[in-house]
Order: C-alpha cells, then structure tokens, then sequence
C-alpha cells in the first residue's frame, strides 16, 4: 500500500510536468498539423540553456527558463518561416516536411554532444534535494516545484488560446484556413505565432526536465513518444484531453517503472500511443 | 529483352564478377569492412524508398528493422545453429512480419500516424530486447566468428561477397517495383490517394505490400551484421544514425527514380567512410544532419531531379 500509494502520487507529480512538455506539441501537432518531431529536442536544449544560465549566472533555473522564452519564441518563429516556404507552400509536408523536423533532431542532437559530450549535466538550486513528508507518502520538492509550474504553464496556454483574440485566431486557423484567409487574417502569421508560442513552452519544459533530473543530450528520444502519445491519446489539439492523458501516462509508467522495473518504463508511453492509434485514433477526447 | 534490361543485368552480373574479383586480388581487409559498411546502407536506402520514395509514406523505425533483423538471426544463432543463408531467410521473414503489423495498424489513418508508429516499434523493440537476457538484454552479446568461410581467404571477404549479392538483388527487386503494374499503383497513392482509390487502386493493399517488402529487406540487411561485428548491444543496433541515414540516402540521391537511393547510398556512404577515418565520427554524423535537411529544403528531388532537370534543359 506504502509503494502503490507513493507510486500514485509520484506519477501525478509526472504526468503534470508531461503535460508541460506536450503542451507546445498539443499547438503543432494537434492545432496547426505540423508534425514537429524535433519538439522534446527543443526541450533538451532548454535544458542545457537553463543549465548554462544556472551554473555561469546562478540564477534559480524556473526563472532561467522563464528568462529564454523569449529567444526560443523568435527561434520557433524562425523555423516555421523555413519550414512554411521550403515545404507547406508546396504542399510537400507530408514526406520532406517530416524528414525535415527529423534531420533538425538528429542535428540538435549531435552538436550537443559535439560542443558538450554525453556527460549529464545538472541544476543546482536550494529546494532540490528536499522532501515534504504526508504520512507515508513523501514528495520531494524536485517533483513538486515542476509539478506547479507546469501546472501554471498548460493552464496558461489553456487560457490563453480559449480566451484571448490572438488564441482565438489560432483555434481558428486549425478549423478552417480558408474562411479565415477570407475574414481578412494571415493564416501564415498566424500560425508562426503559434508556432513561436509552441517553441517557447519547450524552455520552461526543459528547465523542469532538468529540475527533475540530470539531462544528456539523448534523454530528448525517450519523450518523443511520450509527448505523441500524450497528445494522440488526449485528441489532438485539445488540452484538458492532453492533461487527462498526461496523468494517466504518468500514473501509468510510474506503477510499471515501480512493479516491474524502470527499464520497463520507456516502453509503456509508446504502447500507449501504439494502441491507441489501433483502437481509438481519435484519442479520448477527440472529435470524431 | 529489352535493350535497358540487357544492359542492366549485364552491370549487375560485371559488378558481382568484379566484386568476386576483388576478393582474390585484393588482401587489405579495411577495405572490405568498408564496403561491407556502404552495401548495407545502399540495401537500407533502397528499403526505405520503396515505401518513403515510391509510395510516399515516410517510416522512422528502420533502425528498429534494422536490429530485429540482426537480433532475429542472433536468436536462429543461438537456439538452432543454422547457417548464414537461413538466417538471412529468417530476419526477412520476421521483419516483413513486422513491416505487415505495423502498416495494417496504422495505414489506414494519416501518413503521419505510421510515421510516428515506427518510430514507437523502434523504442518498444529496443525496450523489449534491453529486458530479454537471451540476447544478452542491455549489456549486449557476444558472437564467435564462423571458422568456416567457404573458399574465400577470410570470413569478412565472404560476408562482403553475401552482401553484395544481396544489395544487387534488392536493387532489381526495386527497379522491377519501379516500372511494374503494381509500382505505377504505389506512385497514384503517393501522388494523391483519394484519386487513386477512386480510380479502383486497390490503395491499402498496395500499401501493405510496400511495407511488407520494406521491413523484408531491412530484415535482411540487419542478419548478418552480428557476424560482422561480433558483439551486438542494443545501443548499437537500435542506433538512430541507422535510421537518419536510411532516410537521408535517398533523400539526397532523389525518391522518385529507383537509381535515386543507390547513388545517394554509395556517395554518402563512401564520404562518411573517407570522413570517418580522415577526420572524426562525431563530424561524419553530423554532415548527414546537415546534408539531408540542406537538400530536403533546397532540393527535394535530389541528385537524380538535379539530373534530370540538367539534361531536359541541355535537350532544349
């Protein structure tokens, strides 16, 4: 009972900080119909950013990522540029565009490992290391303290895209482009906002990642599938369905990882995308 | 016969007789793990182009066919001791299994689902063999070469000529798919499915026989490689340049001509060999990077629509 119980919790703790690392996808994948494979790497390079602002200014590292947001806003906007006029313009996102996010992983991937080798590398800050205890379940403030933003981050962008004029417009262009292009907006500019917003959840992302845990450049595979599967199962684009499948991913690989072993636990966010791409494409909450 | 086709077999029985050749003339066995290197990858690009080129349906698991391939022998190994040819049999069996599974799950929702699907095959795979202490799990395992090798001087001049053998086969099978009946099939479908079903393309069929051929040749570039390296970890054989460089061979050479992937394969394959020795790894692994998205941005047809492109233009 102690385990199941300390399992529970810890995996809600990890589901909350996957929905922070989905939510960004939730926008390219399931809004704007970009399949940005490179998503979890932009993640890692969050996490090293934060890990060079930490240990070079020693700033506490939620604030580090807060602080990049906006760099990784103009990066993510740059990218969609390249990508809107090498590949959706022509209509060739299918097959180059794909290839394309998948050569820029791999790239991120390896200039990592070239400038900074495949050490992992950690965040120092003062709560890191320390535990609450409630009764027997114990929660250390390395979970928690990711946890909460996350929280704030997908609840944010919940916000923001239900309730303000420019989240309003990116809901729309995921709809419909046309009708838009006829109410007079730019989907292109639109969707290279949303694009740059996606780009810029992966620095917060990234600086819990490494509030977590130590990062090395190859952590970033291991969420690719993650991040799909929480954005598939919850049906694609929509965001408390992204939160709800990001709890239960969470549970789900903590009870796995903690009955039968952790190096069982990489297998189960990709089963959970496999089948649910078998049994209900649509995702739980999607439309059909 | 065909003119072509004459002069097609006739290059590909010289290339064979050469290869044999080399094997009585030439002593330095670098240069035979060399191109053993450069066939596996021409074999992998031209699985890849079946279905990312010819059909049009992009799959980032071959590293996961890959070392089913290799593990799928390391098993037959083990438990039966057959020779190398079944094992060969064997890997394409399993992963053209594999390729069947994955395509009847996914293919009938967006090109982009399969995608992902192979991508998850890949991690799940891996996975699955970290926790299969048969195959040695994640510390990987160790494999004697074969004291047997036919009548060639060493065991690698006769995995270099099996290999060629084998490359040249897949390249006929690939033109043949290229020009045939069900080859102009798989085009429509890459061109634009609705129309191709509509037009009575029997589409998902077609499909499935494309990912079936792709995991089947994969397989069997994977089956030999635990005799070719002799120690097979996961890391190793789930290795994502694997995957990166399947996609990136025939996105470079051109995806639409069969010719495309084996040109791609052999100048990249022979540049990361030249790279690899003169400079460093960690460099040759990043120009791919750079190369495959360089020429998906600026040139999506490759060096053979370059070509192409030249000559229409030089013909007026």
């Amino acid at each position: 009972m102690d385990l199941f119980s300390n399992a529970i919790v810890a995996g809600i703790l990890l589901g909350a900080f996957y929905a922070a690392v989905a939510v960004g996808l939730a926008i390219t994948f399931g809004q704007l119909d970009i399949v940005n494979i490179a998503h979890p790497a932009f993640v890692i390079v969050g996490s090293y950013c934060t890990w060079i602002v930490n240990s070079r200014l020693g700033l506490d590292p939620v604030l580090a990522g807060v602080l990049l947001t906006p760099f990784f806003f103009v990066a993510g906007a740059a990218i969609y540029r390249i990508y809107y006029a090498a590949f959706e313009r022509t209509g060739q996102e299918s097959l180059s565009g794909l290839a394309f996010f998948f050569g820029v992983m791999f790239i991120i991937e390896v200039v990592l490992i070239l400038v900074y080798g495949v050490d992992y590398r950690l965040v120092t800050a003062g709560y890191i290391g320390d535990t609450i205890e409630i009764g027997y379940v114990g929660i250390p403030y390395r979970m928690l303290v990711p946890c909460l933003v996350a929280t704030a981050l997908t609840l944010g962008v919940w916000l923001y895209l239900s309730r303000t004029f420019m989240g309003r417009a990116i809901l729309a262009v995921a709809q419909d482009r046309l009708a838009l292009q006829l109410m007079g907006a730019d989907p292109v500019r639109i969707k290279q906002f949303a694009f740059g917003l996606a780009i810029a959840t992966t620095a917060i992302a990234g600086a819990l990642l490494i509030i977590i845990g130590p990062v090395e450049p190859s952590v970033g595979r291991v969420y690719i599938g993650r991040a799909f599967a929480i954005v598939v199962l919850g049906g694609m684009g929509s965001i408390p369905g992204m939160i709800v499948a990001a709890l239960i991913l969470g549970v789900v690989e903590t009870l796995v990882g903690t009955f039968m072993g952790p190096s069982w636990a990489p297998a189960v966010a990709f089963g959970v995308l496999l089948l649910t791409l078998a049994i209900r494409p649509s995702g739980l909450f999607g439309r059909q | 016969m065909r003119r072509v086709d004459a002069v097609f077999w006739g290059v590909l029985a010289a290339v064979f007789l050469a290869g044999l050749a080399l094997t009585e003339v030439m002593a330095n066995e670098y240069y035979f793990n060399a191109m053993y290197v450069i066939l596996q990858a021409t074999i992998m690009a031209v699985a890849w182009n079946i279905l990312g080129g010819f059909t049009g349906y992009v799959n980032f698991g071959s590293a996961g066919f890959f070392a089913l391939g290799a593990y799928t022998s390391i098993v037959l190994d083990k438990a039966l001791g057959l020779p190398l040819p079944f094992l060969i049999l064997g890997a394409a069996l399993m992963c053209g299994l594999m390729g069947l599974g994955v395509g009847y799950l996914t293919l009938r929702l967006k090109g982009v689902y399969f995608a992902i699907a192979t991508l998850a095959m890949a991690i799940v795979l891996e996975t699955f063999v970290n926790n299969w202490s048969y195959v040695g799990g994640a510390r990987g395992v160790y494999l004697l070469t074969p004291e047997k090798h036919l009548w060639f001087k060493s065991y690698i001049q006769m995995l270099f000529v099996a290999m060629l053998g084998l490359a040249l086969g897949c390249i006929a099978i690939s033109r043949y798919l290229n020009a045939s009946r069900l080859g102009r099939g798989l085009a429509a479908i890459r061109d634009d499915e609705v129309a191709a079903e509509c037009a009575g393309v029997p589409t998902l069929r077609l499909k499935l026989v494309s990912t079936t051929l792709m995991g089947a040749m994969m397989g069997v570039a994977g089956a030999p490689y635990p005799f070719f390296v002799t120690f097979v970890d996961p890391l190793s054989a789930f290795n994502l340049f694997v995957a990166v460089n399947s996609i990136a061979m025939p996105m470079i050479g051109g995806t639409a001509h069969w010719l495309g992937p084996v040109i791609g394969a052999l100048l990249v394959g022979t540049a990361q060999e030249i790279i690899t020795v003169n400079v460093s790894s960690e460099l040759n692994v990043l120009l791919v990077g750079v190369m495959l998205v360089v020429f998906i941005t600026l040139a999506p047809q490759g060096i053979v629509g370059l070509a192409q492109k030249y000559w229409k233009r030089r013909r007026g």
